[in-house]
């Protein structure tokens, strides 16, 4: 007897599956979820998960976060990261301290595995959500996280 | 030399025909004509097949919330033109080591075995090439044809994913070309008639076939269709081409124009299994419950396509729903469960039948 059945509930399961695909058919015109690209330029906006590039926000006093501990280096296993570092005498306390002089990031070798990120202990580098990264020369592709003249921000210790 | 006689006679290609007529001797008009006719069914169906590979990708896009293909024309209209051109300008590549003859020759097997059943097809009173007294069985001797084609192209590939695929589809084809041919028997049990204009003009006065064989033709439809998709190698079916194991399956190898007829074959024969259908169980070009009956200019085909194209749809929507058979899965299907159904179902509209408990 569970031979008819089987045939009961495979065509019901087959039915269900079709109305599932049918309702999705009827609600395609409002529903579709087809970003049209180049059309939707200005008004695009791209998922917070998304991993665009890394970058390093600043405040608008021209201050980051990031105490030059390496810790990005270290974690980035194809050496997208480069810091360049320095010391230089804190003036508050005296003692001499390390500074970033440069983040370098390079991302045409970024493989946007987010390794750097969680590895910050300051959450200094973040994703950014841009992805039109197209250039005509390679170069341009290897930028300075930090920008010239910032400085890390009060109280950040690594 | 009566073959005049089977030539559409509508009133456009009346004309035409005594225009030929007037101007040649009887023979040679005849021969001219068969040959404007049957480049005016390629051309028509090549176009048809074109603008079914458009609707199949836009109703598959709506079935997974997409927009589908709208840059090329409006709402995408020339997009297959653009694809046609393009696989017509496509290198014609294949490997060294394949069999040059057959490889070649294999294309054309599936394309014309798919066209050749066109031809049998009343799409209105007029609109039929040929109509011959046994349209069903050469419809189904006729369908089978294309699975030849398929074999070779799979042989003489020598690539063991194409083998691997054409072995399948003649595994698949011989088995449900039985419930093709059982399902389809049944409804000839009602009609008594092997002539599918025949069978059309039955479906005038009692209603269409669906309605007046009632369950065991609602069974029938319902095996039908399920084998006629696994004849058209199309999902849930698709082991043929079973992109996710096989690469593509039987025509791996192929490329350009040849990939193109293998291509279109398969939405031609997705129009030919639906139009079976329709003259079969939902009576051809005749309208619902006759409203275009009295109207003399009405094109009648409207009614056919309209059927077809909701059959065509039902296959899509088939096809984007379920997941691919397993091969085993397949052959349980067929033999465990469809065929005896069938067999069944033929022995209760026989008793129906002779009950005379029609509708
Ligand atoms: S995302 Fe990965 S690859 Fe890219 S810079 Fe960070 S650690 Fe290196
Ligand atoms: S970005 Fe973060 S991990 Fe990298 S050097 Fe700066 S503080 Fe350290």
């Amino acid at each position: 007897m569970s031979y008819f059945s089987d045939i009961y509930k495979g065509i019901k399961t087959l039915l269900t599956g079709m109305s599932v695909t049918g309702n999705y058919f009827i609600h395609a015109r409002k529903g579709a979820i087809t970003q049209e690209y180049p059309d939707n330029r200005e008004t695009l906006k791209m998922f917070d998960r998304f991993r665009g590039e890394v970058v390093m926000p600043h405040t608008d006093d021209n201050r980051h976060r990031c105490t030059g501990c390496q810790s990005c280096e270290i974690a980035c296993p194809n050496g997208s990261i480069e810091i360049i570092w320095d010391r230089a005498v804190d003036p508050e306390t005296g003692k001499k301290k390390k500074k970033i002089d440069k983040h370098i990031y390079h991302l045409s070798m970024c493989t946007m595995c987010g390794l750097c990120i969680e590895a910050c202990p300051t959450d200094a580098i973040v994703w950014a959500q841009n992805f039109e990264n197209s250039v005509y020369d390679r170069s341009k592709l290897t930028k300075i996280l930090n920008q010239p003249g910032s400085s890390v921000l009060d109280g950040i210790e690594d | 030399m009566n073959f005049i006689q089977m030539i559409i006679p509508l009133n456009i290609t009346k004309t035409i025909s005594d225009w030929i007529s007037s101007i040649m001797p009887e023979t040679a008009a005849n021969y001219t004509i068969m040959v404007v006719i049957a480049v005016a069914y390629l051309v028509l169906f090549a176009v048809a097949g074109l603008y079914l590979v458009l609707l199949e990708r836009k109703v598959a896009a709506w079935f997974q919330l997409r927009i589908g293909p709208n840059r090329v024309g409006p709402w995408g209209l020339l997009q297959t033109m653009a694809d046609a051109l393009k696989l017509v300008s496509k290198e014609l590549t294949s490997t060294i080591k394949i069999d040059k003859f057959l490889y070649n020759l294999a294309p054309y097997f599936v394309i014309v075995a798919a066209l050749m059943a066109m031809a049998v097809f009343p799409f209105s009173k007029q609109f039929q090439a040929f109509d011959i007294n046994i349209g069903v069985f050469f419809l189904i001797a006729i369908s089978s044809i294309g699975v030849i084609g398929i074999l070779l192209a799979g042989w003489s590939s020598n690539n063991k994913f194409a083998l691997i695929g054409a072995m399948r589809s003649g595994l698949q084809t011989i088995s449900y070309e039985l419930s093709v041919g059982l399902s389809i028997l049944t409804m000839v049990l009602l009609t008594g008639s092997l002539q599918l204009s025949e069978i059309v003009e039955a479906q005038r006065t009692g209603g269409w076939l669906i309605l007046q064989g009632h369950v065991p033709s609602i069974i029938a439809f319902m095996i039908f269709m399920i084998a006629g998709t696994a004849e058209t190698n199309r999902a849930p079916f698709d082991l043929v081409e079973a992109e996710s194991e096989l690469g593509a399956g039987f025509h791996t190898e192929y490329s350009g124009m040849k990939f193109a007829y293998f291509f279109l074959a398969e939405f031609i024969n997705m129009f030919i299994i639906s139009s079976i259908a329709v003259v079969l169980f939902f009576g051809g070009w005749l309208s619902p419950f006759g409203i275009t009956d009295n109207i003399t200019w009405f094109p009648e085909v409207i009614w056919f396509i309209i059927k077809v194209v909701g059959l065509i749809f039902l296959m899509m929507w088939f096809r984007w729903t379920f997941p691919r058979l397993r091969v085993d899965q397949l052959l349980t299907l067929e033999w465990k469960y469809l065929l005896p159904l069938n067999l069944m179902n033929l022995m209760l509209m026989a008793i129906i039948i002779w009950l005379n408990w029609t509708i």
